[in-house]
């Protein structure tokens, strides 16, 4: 059997090739998606394979690609909008919550918006401004919306499948930092992962680490270093921020009896925040330490010069461990 | 210097305010059977909107925008597409609806606290109202889009206010649809006030059709007032986009002569002479003079129709004051094509809260 070991852009990339290939309705949109394949190749070669019907490069503007991604959405395509950077998303909220995320719910039914887009998202690559944000729990906020975030090329390929088979609008942000991290064994195969639960990596008994996107790669280096402590921490990658699959995090604290979670968002009313709430509705009693939070901080993103100080670390979640090791 | 382009904004006109004829009229016009047809609905209209006023008047309909003195630009977009094209409306053209098939009970669920308003009869690919200002723009660019890369022959209308001529979203739909070659419309409809900012404090364009220009669109102001200028401005640029000749920017003069909705008060920011003089233009009278001169209308026939129009909405408003309010779990089951965990629980958490307070 051929080796398939692919990159998480190159992931993406499959995915789309897959779902165009198979379903008529698919187009992808952007800047700069067409002859040079997006500013990250995601959609690299596709113009070329599908056409430039499949594949459209759009205007410079944000809010004619969020507002043309509704009008076709909702007249029976399937786009997948590239959202060049996290940043850039700003100008499209209006499209996007006062009218992605409710055609279905205010015209009973009528017309609902099948729609990806698909953001570029977090820091840590070095880039200029406006270009490293992690602005995930805007969206988590909104009724309507599905909001997934991959952390591995299997992952991206089988949660880019089922978001653009979805009848309902997906914000599928990709995490750039990892984009190239490592490559591993992604088949073909059009199988799509479910877009309502949380991937448990790794097992363990003593501490519960909960991340997603780029930090479950610092996560699970903290999971490594903290075995050789004797520390069995069990690794959760939430993958679907919204639903969020809460049972599976309650089950692994009912065993583990401690949480630390992981983000890069600011801390204040980030997504970590609902897991904390939840757990503190839901596993009081499970609770042997109080729930602890690894995040960037309440300040905007420093350029990359200072942009490392300000992502959750590998020394930063074993410290956090250790904290709430302290009880038992 | 040498000129690089040159450009002008024509302007369509058939009646004057006394229904004078300033112009050869279109083919369409000249028997006066479709003006008549057109100048019915009119009246409709107007009788719907008189009715609704009145009802949020007292207390029986939440805020309403009022179509009074848009009458003519309504019907004459409404008449000239065809079921298959897309209409993206803003909030108050309710007279391009009817033609479509949307009823009068559908707008009053909708401003009567009722999203089944929006599931409304008439094509169902057409838009529901689009408050916020000028996005409906760009989901009509986009479903041009759609029929473009399909090959079908059919056309996204917008409908926008002057005020909404300003708005970031109304350009990119015209960029774009020049951009993209696509077969869109934009209808402009000028009324003059965007609640209570007057059209002059909008733009420094001289004409709001020429908005059209930078993108590459065809453009003409037309006499909104004029039922059969609209109408056969509408219905040319319908047949270009639809033969793939390209998108057009309409700007339809018209006067708001009525308040912003029914929460605001006009009298606040514009003089009476202002609204006297809107009233001598408005859209009615030169359809009239006309028709009747041709023999083809009188005050009797008028009266007869009215108790007709009038009679429509008597049933249509019953029909809407007899619809029950949705059941709650209502506010859960449209969001999702299927509920997740998350929304499952929380109806099943308001159903038993209900249940526990009955």
């Amino acid at each position: 059997m051929s080796s398939n070991a692919i990159t998480l852009i190159e992931a993406i990339t499959q995915a789309l090739a897959y779902e165009i290939e198979h379903d008529d309705t698919v187009l992808v949109l952007g800047e700069d998606v067409g002859v040079n394949g997006g500013v990250f190749r995601a959609t690299a070669g596709l113009q070329q394979r599908f056409g430039n019907d499949k594949v459209l490069d759009t205007p410079l503007d944000e809010t004619t690609i969020a507002g043309l991604t509704v009008g076709l959405a909702t007249q029976g395509m399937k786009p997948v909008a590239e959202v060049q950077f996290d940043g850039f998303i700003y100008p499209m909220l209006d499209h996007i919550i006062c009218h992605a995320a409710r055609f279905r719910t205010r015209t009973r039914g009528r017309l609902h918006c099948p729609m990806v887009l698909r953001v570029p998202w977090g820091g840590g690559i070095r880039a200029p401004e406006h270009h490293s944000e992690a602005n995930e729990s805007l969206f988590t906020n909104v009724p309507g919306l599905r909001v997934v975030m991959p952390s591995s090329p299997q992952r991206a390929y089988g949660l880019l499948l089922a978001a653009i088979r979805d009848p309902d609008p997906v914000i599928y942000f990709e995490p750039k930092r990892i984009y190239r991290a490592y490559k591993e064994e992604v088949p073909d195969d059009g199988e799509a992962l479910p877009l309502d639960v949380c991937f448990v990596l790794r097992d363990g008994s003593d501490v519960t680490l909960v991340s997603w996107g780029a930090q479950v790669k610092e996560t699970l280096e903290a999971a490594d270093a903290l075995a050789k402590e004797g520390i069995s921490a069990e690794v959760i990658d939430v993958a679907t921020l919204k639903p969020l699959d809460f049972d599976t995090i309650a089950e692994s604290v009912a065993k583990t009896g401690r949480c630390v979670i992981i983000h890069e968002a600011a801390r204040t009313a980030g997504f970590g925040a609902e897991i904390a709430a939840r757990l503190a509705e839901f596993s009081m009693f499970d609770l042997k330490a109080p729930v602890e939070r690894v995040t960037g901080y309440d300040t905007h993103i420093p350029l990359f010069r200072l942009e490392m100080k300000y992502l959750p670390s590998v020394d930063k979640i074993l410290a956090a461990v250790q904290r709430t090791m302290a009880y038992s | 210097m040498s000129t690089a382009a040159n450009f002008t904004i024509e302007y369509l006109q058939y009646l004057d305010p006394l229904g004078k004829e300033v112009a050869e009229l279109p083919e369409f016009a000249r028997d006066g059977a479709k003006v008549l047809e057109l100048f019915k609905e009119m009246l409709k209209v107007r009788s719907f909107d008189a009715k609704a006023v009145a009802l949020q008047r007292t207390g029986k309909l939440g805020t309403y925008a009022s179509c009074l003195g848009h009458e003519a630009t309504h019907i004459g977009i409404g008449a000239a597409m065809r079921p298959e094209d897309v209409f993206a409306p803003s909030y108050r053209e309710y007279g391009a609806q009817f033609m479509r098939g949307v009823r009068q009970r559908d707008v009053l669920m909708y401003w009567g606290g009722d999203e089944r308003g929006s599931d409304f009869a008439g094509p169902k690919h057409d838009y529901p109202w689009c408050v916020p200002i000028g996005t409906q723009c760009l989901h009509a660019a986009g479903a041009a889009l759609a029929f473009k890369l399909r090959k079908e022959p059919r056309v996204g209308v917008a409908c926008v206010g002057d005020g909404g001529s300003s708005k970031t979203d109304t350009y990119a739909a015209i960029n774009s649809a020049g951009a993209y070659d696509l077969p869109f419309v934009l209808c402009i409809i000028n009324n003059q006030w965007a609640i209570s900012v007057p059209r002059s404090a909008q733009t420094g364009a001289k004409t709001l059709a020429q908005k059209g220009i930078a993108g590459g669109l065809h453009c003409l102001q037309v006499d909104g007032n004029d039922i059969i200028a609209v109408y056969e401005a509408v219905s040319r640029a319908l047949e270009h986009a639809r033969s793939g000749k390209g998108g057009t920017v309409l700007e339809l003069v018209t006067y708001r002569l009525g308040d912003h909705t029914t929460a605001d008060d006009a009298r606040r920011y514009r003089g009476e002479e202002e609204v006297k003089a809107g009233w001598e233009r408005e859209p009615f009278i030169r359809a009239r003079n006309w028709l009747t001169a041709k023999g083809l209308w009188d005050e009797a026939q008028e009266a007869e129709w009215k108790i007709e129009c009038d009679a429509h909405v008597d049933t249509e408003v019953n029909a809407y004051l007899e619809t029950r309010t949705q059941p709650l779990e209502a506010m859960f089951d449209y969001l999702y094509a299927e509920a997740p965990h998350d929304i499952a629980a929380q109806r099943a958490e308001a159903l038993a809260w209900e249940a526990r307070r009955a």
